[in-house]
This record gives structure tokens, C-alpha cells and sequence, in this order.
């Protein structure tokens, strides 16, 4: 998981690449758009309201919603077990394995398994572990990370999926999605019906029911909770929410906001093993409740509203840069603004300083988000912990050197006027100037900077000679 | 000290809270339920359902509900829950619980009821239980259901406000909008990924 220049530049440099994140970020604008024009969903913007405060009522108060919830699966026949790291999560799923004698496990999407790399860690134990959404059974074939949460599978074309099934399915050739989800419909089936454990993540889990709540569109979650004799949801501890009522708000802006569904095709809302007398299910339910690094964000209380993410995607479909440089150049599994955010704050500042500068701050994920999270605001507040630790590490004395100038210009109004009346006699009064400007002389980054911009030229006279001749 | 002492320990200190803490009510809750009769329900049930692929059929008796059922299934194999819905239009036909599962498995259609329906969704709410299983309307490629118009909600925030706490009532409850679909290979619609890619709901 490195990201670099180069990297960056080959997926700018691959038109199918960009064609193929162009038009499928394109369709779920389109879809989301769909789904909320006009009066489809008139109080769109008071069930915003109404999930952003939700969501920080039950982060503000996240310990007493824990052990409520552990108190209610408990009492439904289902344990909970608390994880602190990825290994810890491995070491469970492993012992649980071995005690019940289980090889085969099916898992469905679950973006908190990919933080903690599960699949690698059982496989690395002779457990084999698959994947069963589609285009998450796709990315493990092809032996990637997911491009995107939502659409894991969002970069590849049909001809790189027909590649991938011939070489590791050893089935003929085949372009057409409909039939290449038939022959993943045809493997997949035999796994549930004979795998020992089903992992699934987790959407929501509800506190009053002791319940977790899984959303879907293929079945595959569906089939991962109720066909094999174990079940284990694997979550993060912030995805509780208070009250099986309060799906009216978060289920309404899910679907729609990820998809443009108003419900998604499944929605499941499972409450411990089967009971008595119900016809099937699984035997054992297990909820693991994973820390991992999120009890460090809940310590400031601005950067908190990291945590309340429902990881519906659609920040990333409206980002102007995960739309040019996709997933894979992000470093971690969650990409765009929301990866953006949360990256930095769990695994520092320092491991990849240039993760807070890559937006324009255009604010369209803040715009689109549906529980309100303020990441352009967030950014900006990483990027102060990256200017600070570039600060104590020494290395931007050049920047510092500049900053400290402007400043020390910009105090003084007499100094401030005389340096903007110089600029406008060395500037050409043309448009483009910049763009023309003998780009050889200037140094490697100034030069890269410049070659992008297209500066107007300098008006005729400021501002404050206007306001003087008024 | 344990994991789970630990996470709690860490979640307190960050929030400067402590075990015990008092928590103000979350406020209530966000729902309103609209003033739709029947007729419209069913109206609203039907083109929602067809929107996405479903068909919907408003049977006028029980022998109507039962022709079309046998219509669908045109003479393949089928396998039902154990609702008396089922048993009144003559279309019942469950299998014993060891039978259970690889009759779901072989079968061509699936037939359940299902304890409520939803109009502004076109979706159909099953509770597990000891009439309806799970893998009824999930393993079999077509899945049929029989309701009662009375059963239509008029959305979700009817169904949670009667239900506030499904898990009071079952381990399992299911909301299903249409049918079992992905868009993961170049964004295409493709249904009947796991699930049924056909959804029939007769309406008695």
C-alpha cells in the first residue's frame, strides 16, 4: 500500500483507467441524483440534521451505548467479543475455528475486515476465507484491495474480469456481465452452502435490540448470516446507534445516498442464533467489537465526527481528485475525502504528510455527505498537524521562511501597497502571463506549480487606490 | 485487564466520562406515518414493486392467487413456508426440517407469505419464525409471496413504529425490495446475483 508520484501519474496517464472511474463515479452522482430530486425525499436536509445528531449523541456517549447493546445481544443468545487489534480479531476467528473443527469461511463486504487485512491472516492458518460480493470476490481473485467502498471493483472493465475468471476459474473467455455474474452466482453457491462460518461486517448496530443491521443489493450478506452454523459481524465500536426507530433516518439516507436506492434491495436486521421453534439460521452469533485505533479519534472533540461515516461512498464519487487519481493511490483501504480523513488520524501525520493536501477543498464531499461530517474542515485541521510536525522535524524552513515574510508584508500596509504597486510594473498586462514565463529558470516545484496555473493579469489599479478615488 | 475493560477504559478517558455516567435522552424519534387507505396502498405497493423489476398481482380470491402461483412455477419444482395463507389458495407444499435445506437448494421457486409489506418501497417484511425460514425467499431463482392487503404499511416509519423492537420478536427480520441485484461489473444491472432475480407478490 505505497503511493507515489509515479503511481499517481500512470493512472493519469491510463485513458481506459480514467474512462472507467470517470463514468462509474458519473452513474452513482447520476443515481444519487435521481433518487433526490424534486420532492422524492422532501425533509432530505432535516434527516441530515437528524442523522449528524444522532450520530454525535451516540459517539458523545459511546461507552453506556456499548454496554447496552452487549446487554441486550447477550440476552438474545449472541456473545459479544471486544477486540483491541486486527490481531486480536484474527485470534478469535482462528480459535473459534479450530474449537469447531471449520475450514471454510464466506465472507460478505465488509470494509473493517479489509482494515485489519482478516482474509490474509486466516488464509496464512490453512483457513480458506471467500469473498462473495461480487465485485469484492472480483478484487480477491485478482488479488487487490477494493477501489472504492462502495463499488470495490469500480476500475475494472469487463475484459479484465473475463481475464480474471479464465485465469483463476479456468472458465472460457466471457465479456458479458450478465453471464460473468452467473458463473460467480455458480462458484459462490457451492462455498455457502458448505462453509463452516459466515463473517459479515456490520451497517449499523443497534443498541435498544442488541441487533446489527446489514444492507446489501446481492443476497450474499443475506446468505453469509443464515446458511452456515456460525455467525461472527465483525464491527467498529462506532457503529452503534441508539434505537431500532432510528433505521427511519439512517436507512432513508443510505441507500440513497450510496446507490440512489431508497431501501436497497436487503436489508437484514439480526438479533442472536436462531431461537426455538424458527426453521433456520445460525447456531452461534458472535458480534466482535473492534477498537483498532478508534478510541484515539474520539479524543478531540472536533475530530470525533470522523467516526460518524455510514460508508455510503458518495464523497468519493463527488471528489474531484478521487476522481482523477481513484482508489488505489490512496494509502489505506479507505479512499477519497473520508480515507482522507480518517487515514491520517490513525496511523499519524507524518506517514503520509501529503494526505490532507489532496483535495481542493471544493467542499462537494461536505456537501453530499449524509451525516453532515465537515471534512473540508477536518482537512484542514490535518494539514495543521502536518505543518507542525514538518515543523518540528525541521524540514520546511523554505516555507517557514516564506510564510514568515508574508507576514511580516502584510502587517504593514505602507510596505503591503508598495510590494502589490511593484508587482503590477513587473507583470506584463496581458492574460497568461504566468503560463509564458521562461519556466526554465524556475526551480523544480514552481515550475510544476506554474505549468497548471493560468493568471489573470494584474488589474490596472488596487483596491485601496479605488477606495481612495471614490 | 480485559480487552473489553480496556476498549470501555479508553472510550471513558477520551470522553471524559465515567462508568455510571448519566446519558440524556436521545430524543424521539423521527417518524411520521401518512393517511393512505388501502386501495391507494396497494396501488403504491404495485407500481413501487414494478419499478424494480417486481411483479405484483391483485388476486380477487384464493383460487385466483392459487392459478397464478401454479402459472409462475409452469410444472418446476417449489418448495413453500408453512403460512395458512398457503394453505387456503392451495399452493402449500413445505418439506420436513431435515429436507429443509437441500430442498431450498434444488428448488426452482420458493413460496412464503410475509408479515408485512411496504407501499412506498414495493418491499415485503419476513420475520423468521416457525412459519417462514430464511432460505425460502433466498436460495430458490424465483420467489413468490402471498399477502394480505390489510399487511400493506404505508413505508417504513409504520413498520418501526409497530415493531419499535423486531428483535423482541425474532432473530431474523428481512426487508426485501425487489430482487437480489448487482451493478459491480462496469456499473450494469445484473439480477439474480445470489438471490432470486425474479419476485412475484400476489396481493389477496
Amino acid at each position: 500500500m505505497t503511493t507515489s508520484a509515479a503511481n499517481i501519474r500512470s493512472t493519469l496517464e491510463n485513458a481506459n483507467l480514467q474512462l472507467a472511474i470517470y463514468t462509474s463515479t458519473a452513474r452513482l452522482i447520476q443515481k444519487r441524483r435521481g433518487a433526490l430530486a424534486g420532492d422524492l425525499l422532501p425533509d432530505y436536509q432535516e434527516l441530515r440534521d437528524e442523522a449528524n445528531r444522532l450520530k454525535r449523541h451516540t459517539i458523545d456517549h459511546l461507552d453506556y451505548y456499548l454496554e447496552l447493546f452487549e446487554k441486550n445481544v447477550t440476552a438474545h443468545g449472541g456473545n459479544v467479543v471486544y477486540c483491541e487489534t486486527a490481531t486480536d480479531v484474527a485470534d478469535f476467528v482462528l480459535g473459534l475455528a479450530k474449537k469447531r473443527g471449520a475450514r471454510l469461511i464466506v465472507k460478505s463486504k465488509s470494509m473493517t475486515t479489509e482494515e485489519i487485512d482478516l482474509n490474509h491472516r486466516v488464509e496464512h492458518h490453512g483457513l480458506e476465507a471467500v469473498e462473495t460480493d461480487l465485485g469484492e470476490y472480483i478484487i480477491q481473485l485478482a488479488g487487490q484491495r477494493p477501489y472504492h467502498i462502495v463499488a470495490p471493483a469500480l476500475h475494472m472493465t469487463r475484459h479484465e474480469v473475463a481475464d480474471v475468471f479464465s485465469s483463476k476459474l479456468g472458465v472460457p473467455q466471457e465479456i458479458i456481465p450478465e453471464n460473468q455474474t452467473m458463473i460467480a452466482r455458480g462458484v459462490l453457491r457451492e462455498k455457502f452452502l458448505a462453509a463452516d462460518i459466515g463473517i459479515t461486517g456490520a451497517n449499523f448496530l443497534i443498541a435498544d435490540s442488541g441487533a446489527l443491521v446489514l444492507v446489501e443489493n446481492e443476497g450474499n450478506a443475506r446468505l453469509t448470516s443464515s446458511a452456515p452454523k456460525i455467525h461472527i459481524a465483525i464491527a467498529g465500536i462506532e457503529k452503534l446507534i441508539p434505537r431500532a426507530q432510528d433505521l427511519a433516518v439512517f436507512l432513508k439516507l443510505l441507500g440513497r445516498s450510496a446507490t440512489g436506492q431508497a431501501l436497497t434491495s436487503y436489508t437484514s436486521f439480526l438479533s442472536g442464533p436462531r431461537r426455538p421453534g424458527e426453521v433456520d439460521g445460525p447456531e452461534e452469533f458472535y458480534v466482535v467489537l473492534l477498537d483498532a485505533g478508534r478510541t484515539k479519534l474520539l479524543e478531540n472533540p472536533e475530530r470525533r465526527q470522523s467516526l460518524y461515516c455510514i460508508r455510503c461512498g458518495a464523497c468519493l464519487n463527488h471528489c474531484p481528485v478521487y476522481r482523477k487519481i481513484g482508489g488505489h493511490n490512496y494509502p489505506w483501504v479507505y479512499s477519497g475525502p473520508i480515507g482522507a480523513i480518517i487515514t491520517p488520524q490513525f496511523h499519524g501525520a507524518a506517514r503520509d504528510p501529503w494526505l490532507p493536501y489532496a483535495s481542493s477543498l471544493c467542499g462537494a464531499c461536505a456537501e453530499v455527505c449524509p451525516v453532515k461530517i465537515d471534512i473540508p474542515k477536518l482537512l484542514l485541521d490535518l494539514r495543521a498537524d502536518v505543518a507542525a510536525y514538518k515543523e518540528h522535524a525541521g524540514a520546511s524552513s523554505a516555507e517557514r521562511f516564506a510564510f514568515r515574510a508574508f507576514a511580516f508584508i502584510m502587517r504593514r500596509p505602507k510596505l503591503y501597497e508598495f510590494v502589490t504597486r511593484l508587482a503590477r510594473m513587473l507583470a506584463p498586462q496581458r492574460e497568461g502571463w504566468i503560463s509564458r514565463l521562461p519556466l526554465g529558470i524556475a526551480p523544480g516545484p514552481v515550475k510544476q506549480w506554474l505549468s497548471q496555473r493560468h493568471l489573470p493579469a494584474p488589474a490596472a489599479k488596487s483596491f485601496r487606490e479605488l477606495w481612495r478615488q471614490r | 485487564m480485559s480487552a473489553r475493560e480496556a476498549i470501555l477504559t479508553r472510550v471513558r478517558t477520551a470522553l471524559g466520562r465515567r462508568a455510571g455516567d448519566a446519558v440524556p435522552e436521545p430524543g424521539p424519534p423521527r417518524m411520521a406515518v401518512p393517511n393512505v387507505d388501502v386501495e391507494q396502498r396497494i396501488a403504491m405497493f404495485s407500481a413501487a414493486l414494478e419499478k424494480l423489476a417486481g411483479k405484483p398481482f391483485v388476486a380477487e380470491s384464493c383460487e385466483q392467487a392459487g392459478e397464478y402461483v401454479r402459472s409462475v412455477i409452469a410444472g418446476r419444482s417449489a418448495i413453500s413456508s408453512r403460512s395458512p395463507i398457503l394453505e387456503k389458495c392451495g399452493v402449500a407444499c413445505p418439506v420436513g426440517i431435515d429436507r429443509h435445506r437441500a430442498a431450498c437448494a434444488e428448488s426452482a421457486a420458493g413460496i412464503t407469505s410475509a408479515e408485512y409489506a411496504l407501499a412506498d418501497t414495493g418491499s415485503l417484511v419476513m420475520f423468521a419464525n416457525s412459519e417462514e425460514a430464511r432460505l425460502i425467499s433466498l436460495l430458490p431463482p424465483v420467489h413468490i409471496a402471498i399477502i394480505e392487503r390489510s399487511q400493506i404499511l404505508t413505508g417504513l416509519d409504520e413498520l418501526l413504529s409497530i415493531a419499535p423492537r423486531p428483535a423482541d420478536i425474532s432473530s431474523s427480520m428481512v426487508l426485501i425490495t425487489g430482487t437480489s441485484r448487482t451493478a459491480d461489473i462496469e456499473q450494469i444491472l445484473v439480477r439474480g446475483v445470489h438471490g432470486p432475480g425474479e419476485v412475484h407478490v400476489i396481493i389477496l
